[in-house]
């Protein structure tokens, strides 16, 4: 089928257009030069915005964490009842919606590509399963290795190369897309109810440190050629003070970047951002950790920003949610997973007039102004931790307009705002701004070639909103811009017409995305297998045969194809 | 003969995946490494077997073709009102997943044996929530272990051998490195294994829950005895538990269907939340069937709840007791029911069995069971991890691929394909 998106306002940093007129030819699913103009079905986006289909690297949507999460909140989910429509199946939505849901919130939204950002191994095959039904978008997973004994075991013995085979290895069986790490050898702690503190702490009975576990991660994803370098969820998240951690795991892959490129991204960076001693002396480090990425290039980041209002937080990081479990009282589910990690969910509700709730609202939104480099940056809330992934507008609207930052400063907790320095920052978001942040800078983090723009070979996946540029102030209208950025006038997936006027108008199954590896060695893996054969017998439940996920799991797999250096 | 290794047991939840089967002519002569329950449900999966499909006319089943039964079964599916779904426990996710998908077309209730075991145990974890682990955690690091009315040497043999008490792991390499606790009404052959064996009253596990409770959390208790048990055992348990590295209690229907039912596991998880703050503690329910676990994931992200999920508003709704199949049987309102891989008419309650004999029942099961003489249409179908594949969720969550091991009997498929016939025909039907 052929497709002509005539006369919008186009958004397209990855080709360097801002906002000039220009008409977008698809065929066949990809983004063309020209069509035939006689056959070809024409949008009229004249006075919309166009935009690449948007981009989530860091959303919690599918596995074996949010199904729990699903679980513990039936109360959540009655609230938000989403009927069967002829296109539709029915579903729940707010902060852990069902797979069905998941999918057509994304697209109504125009997101049309979403990473779910931490799989525990051992349960991928569910996470796969869920992804099969999340339709429309399309999507992929990182496995996670920061606590996994054969990665802590081979970097003690000193065997780097042995620790890239596994991860090699595993990121195959899998159908993995890249590495995440969350808090590096405390959730193997918390398998004895202990946490770390520092990078430079001992995991116990494992005898290494976050340290040598995040350079060990950081070489294996480079010596792979994955996709993406690691993704860290750094140690002491939550915790007063904790931004020294960050700076110093940020700081311990430094010297690992190769040619100025990155090899560090920090996820949901709010949450490891704290200043202060204790939750009286609470303030933002904001300005730290984006000082320190003003002035180096390794690392790139994404917001983790929160939303006031009710969500369930849900993190591999155990003992972080224990800790939260104790200083909310909330319900809280816990579920570690065999020599791998851990997870855990407690509902959680973020209220304007808490301290501390507040200074978390600043800390996200001054990282994202202080920012200078937007390519380095993406728009999350690390849904669901800080906000349903529902309510990116707002966070659009905030970094848009100082008015809409003043007015939410103006209803929080008010020594929160008066130690901001949000109030100061007159930085304005573009449009050109905005897009890098949703679709640009995410794609070319997760190094997906084919998203996140809209040059001759780009997937056809678009999204259209009804505002004019040249007619809204955005920085005084800042609630059209909600308006406009919560529906989705038109996303096209792949070419095809998914949503119209906000409402899903077609489905289909979206990719799947999986790294494929080939090594330069072979025979590595097959001595590898052979290796912890053993081991995995006695670390394990299930039999090492039955451990890896074949290709017929992946509804609409699509491998890319790596070749390792080693 | 060859030999199929690895083979995943598709009998109790511990979905044992280390199997070896025997085939000698397309049969089963053998089977290494499985416990009592799974080497006769492997030596005798043939028998009773239904091999064609039975639609009844004048009272009486007849076999008849797979598509005049799909069409029979389609046309009362579609033309009820209120039709109900119950069983998918013994079946593949993909089956559940197109079930749930069927029974949303027809905007009726599906709801899996969760209602009759463990569905006790969910409304526990809404409360409060779950501090729990797979198995392999607790292989490797437990070194406290309780069955609550669980008697796993009967229900799960294997369960103590594989991931508990007898297992080797990483950090624990022998029985004697683990403590056993079984709390039960009567001395079971789990028990008789135990190190600490407490016999409670039967109904009492509320109070003595409380009572340890109490007592972990250092206060005193004022009755020299609680459900049988005196003081002094309940403080010397409590002992145990709190100076343990790593506890885990197991949980088994006797405490979800005694007379608190989800009072007592609120209690039980608040206990064992209670216990992370001395040291580490889970907690795990015995799930029974090998893939009950796995129809409550598949219904959980597909409708955002674990069983129970009644789509006659056009969307998911979840009111135990209100949408429970049980409950609405009972209560006399559905007036149809799809019936997959179970066979509720000799375990519902009485009036449930009841109104289910008064209105027409679709069976898509592979025997003949008590449901059979009640049913309207009979679709037979091949069995999951032994004759076709797919995919089963253990008792912790962990999710494995069942295998095929022999070719099923000609003419019968698996049940992901007759659901995927019957839903297309019903969308047929309507001009879809």
């Amino acid at each position: 089928m052929e497709l002509i998106v005539r006369g919008g306002y186009v958004y397209d940093p990855a080709n360097g257009v801002n906002g000039e007129k220009i008409d977008i030819y698809v065929k066949d699913g990809k983004i063309v030069e020209s069509v035939e103009e006689s056959k070809a079905k024409v949008i009229d986006a004249s006075g919309m915005i166009v935009m690449p289909g948007g981009v989530d690297l860091h959303s919690h949507i599918a596995g074996a964490k949010v199904n729990s999460g699903r679980v513990l909140r039936p109360e959540d989910h009655v609230k938000d009842p989403e009927p069967k429509t002829k296109y539709k199946r029915s579903g729940v939505g707010r902060s852990v919606p069902s797979t069905f849901t998941t999918g057509y919130r994304y697209a109504v939204m125009g997101y049309t590509t979403v990473m779910e950002p931490a799989s525990p191994p051992l349960k991928t095959r569910h996470t796969h399963e869920e992804l099969n039904d999340t339709p429309i978008v399309d999507k992929a997973c990182l496995p996670m290795f920061g606590n996994n004994w054969f990665v802590m075991e081979f970097l003690k013995e000193g065997d780097v190369d042995k620790c890239i085979t596994y991860v090699g290895w595993m990121i195959n069986v899998l159908k993995g897309f890249g590495v995440k790490i969350v808090n590096p050898g405390g959730v193997e702690a918390w398998g004895w109810g202990k946490n770390l503190e520092h990078i430079d702490d001992k995991v116990p009975y494992f005898d290494i440190t976050p340290r040598e576990i995040l350079r060990g991660l950081c070489k294996a994803a480079q010596e792979l050629n994955l996709p993406t370098y690691i993704h860290v969820h750094a140690n002491a998240l939550g915790r007063p003070g904790n931004f020294s951690v960050t700076m110093d795991t940020m700081e311990c892959v430094r010297d690992l970047a190769k040619d100025g490129k990155a090899d560090i991204h920090m996820v949901h960076i709010q949450f490891n951002a704290f200043g202060g001693d204790d939750w009286s002396t609470l303030r933002s480090a904001g300005s730290e950790i984006s000082d320190y990425v003003n002035r180096h290039t390794h690392v790139t980041l994404d917001m983790g920003q929160i939303i006031f209002g009710d969500t369930t937080t849900m993190t591999a990081d155990g003992p972080w949610q224990y800790e939260l479990y104790k200083l909310s009282g909330n319900k809280w589910v816990n579920s570690d997973v065999e020599a791998e990690t851990g997870v855990g969910i407690v509902p959680y509700v973020f209220r304007r007039k808490s301290y501390v709730n507040a200074v978390q609202w600043t800390i996200g939104l001054e990282v994202a102004l202080l920012v200078k480099d937007k390519w380095r940056l993406c728009l999350s809330t690390d849904h669901p931790n800080g906000g349903p992934f529902t309510e990116y507008p707002r966070i659009i609207a905030w970094l848009m307009s100082k008015e809409a930052r003043r007015r939410t400063l103006r209803r929080i907790h008010s020594k929160a705002a008066k130690r901001s320095i949000l109030d100061e920052l007159d930085y304005e978001y573009s449009l050109y701004d905005i897009a890098i942040v949703t679709r640009a800078a995410p794609a070319k983090i997760l190094g997906l070639k084919n998203k996140g723009h809209l040059g001759i070979g780009a997937d056809a996946d678009i999204a259209i909103y009804d505002l004019n540029p040249k007619e809204v102030d955005f920085s005084r209208d800042y609630k059209a811009v909600r308006k406009a950025f919560r529906r989705a006038a038109y996303t096209i997936k792949d070419g095809k017409v998914v949503v119209k006027d906000g409402e899903i108008v077609s489905s289909h199954i979206g990719r799947t995305y999986w790294t494929k590896i080939t090594m330069k060695d072979p025979s590595r893996v097959d001595q590898l297998v052979d290796e912890i054969r053993d081991r995995f017998q006695e670390y394990y439940t299930v039999s090492l045969s039955n451990y890896p996920i074949s290709e017929e799991y992946l509804h609409r797999g699509e491998p890319i194809n790596v070749k390792a250096a080693i | 003969m060859s030999e199929v290794r690895d083979v995943v047991c598709p009998f109790c939840g511990c979905l044992c995946d280390d199997l070896v089967i025997l085939v000698e002519e397309g049969k089963i002569a053998g089977v290494k490494n499985g416990c009592a329950l799974s080497i006769t449900k492997y030596l005798n999966y043939n028998r009773e077997r239904i091999s064609k499909p039975m639609v009844r006319k004048n009272g009486e089943l007849e076999e008849t073709s797979l598509e005049e039964a799909v069409n029979r079964a389609a046309e009362l599916l579609a033309n009820a009102d209120y039709p109900v779904s119950y069983g998918w426990s013994n079946t593949s996710c993909e089956a559940i997943a197109t079930g749930i998908e069927l029974m949303e077309e027809v905007g009726g209730v599906i709801d899996n044996t969760s209602v009759v075991c463990h569905g006790p145990s969910v409304l526990g974890v809404h409360e409060v929530g779950h501090p729990t682990c797979t198995l392999g955690e607790i292989k490797n690091r437990a070194d406290l272990i309780i069955y609550w009315a669980s008697n796993p040497l009967q229900s799960h043999p294997r369960h103590l051998s594989r991931y508990t008490v007898m297992a080797r792991g990483k950090f624990r390499k022998s029985r004697d490195e683990r403590t056993l606790i079984v709390v039960d009404v009567r001395k079971t052959y789990t028990a008789r294994v135990a190190d600490y064996f407490i016999q409670i009253q039967p109904g009492k596990d509320y109070e003595l829950l409380s009572a340890l409770r109490t007592a972990v959390r250092g206060e005193e208790l004022e009755q020299e005895e609680v459900a049988g048990v005196k003081r002094e055992h309940i403080e010397e348990v409590a002992d145990l538990l709190i100076s343990c590295e790593f506890g885990v209690l197991f949980w088994g229907v006797g405490l979800t269907m005694t007379g608190g039912k989800y009072r007592n596991i609120d209690l039980a998880i608040s206990l064992v939340r209670d216990l992370n703050a001395y040291t580490k503690f889970v907690m795990m329910p015995m799930r029974g069937h090998y893939n009950v676990v796995g129809a409550n994931a598949v219904f959980t992200w597909q409708t955002g709840y674990p069983y129970a999920v009644d789509f006659s508003h056009g969307y998911p709704r979840y009111n135990p007791g209100e949408t429970s199949v049980t409950d609405i049987l009972v209560r006399g309102e559905a007036d149809a029911a799809l019936i997959v891989a179970s066979d509720p008419a000799s375990n519902f309650p009485r009036k449930a069995v009841e109104h289910l004999s008064r209105i027409p029942v679709v069976l898509i099961d592979p025997r003949w069971t008590s449901t059979t003489d009640i049913a309207e249409v009979v679709i037979p179908t091949a069995m999951l991890g032994i004759e076709v594949e797919g995919t089963a969720y253990r008792m912790d969550g962990v999710p494995i691929h069942m295998k095929k091991v022999i070719n099923p009997p000609d003419g019968l498929k698996p049940d992901v394909e007759i659901l995927r016939m019957i839903l297309d025909r019903i969308r047929a039907m309507r001009g879809g």
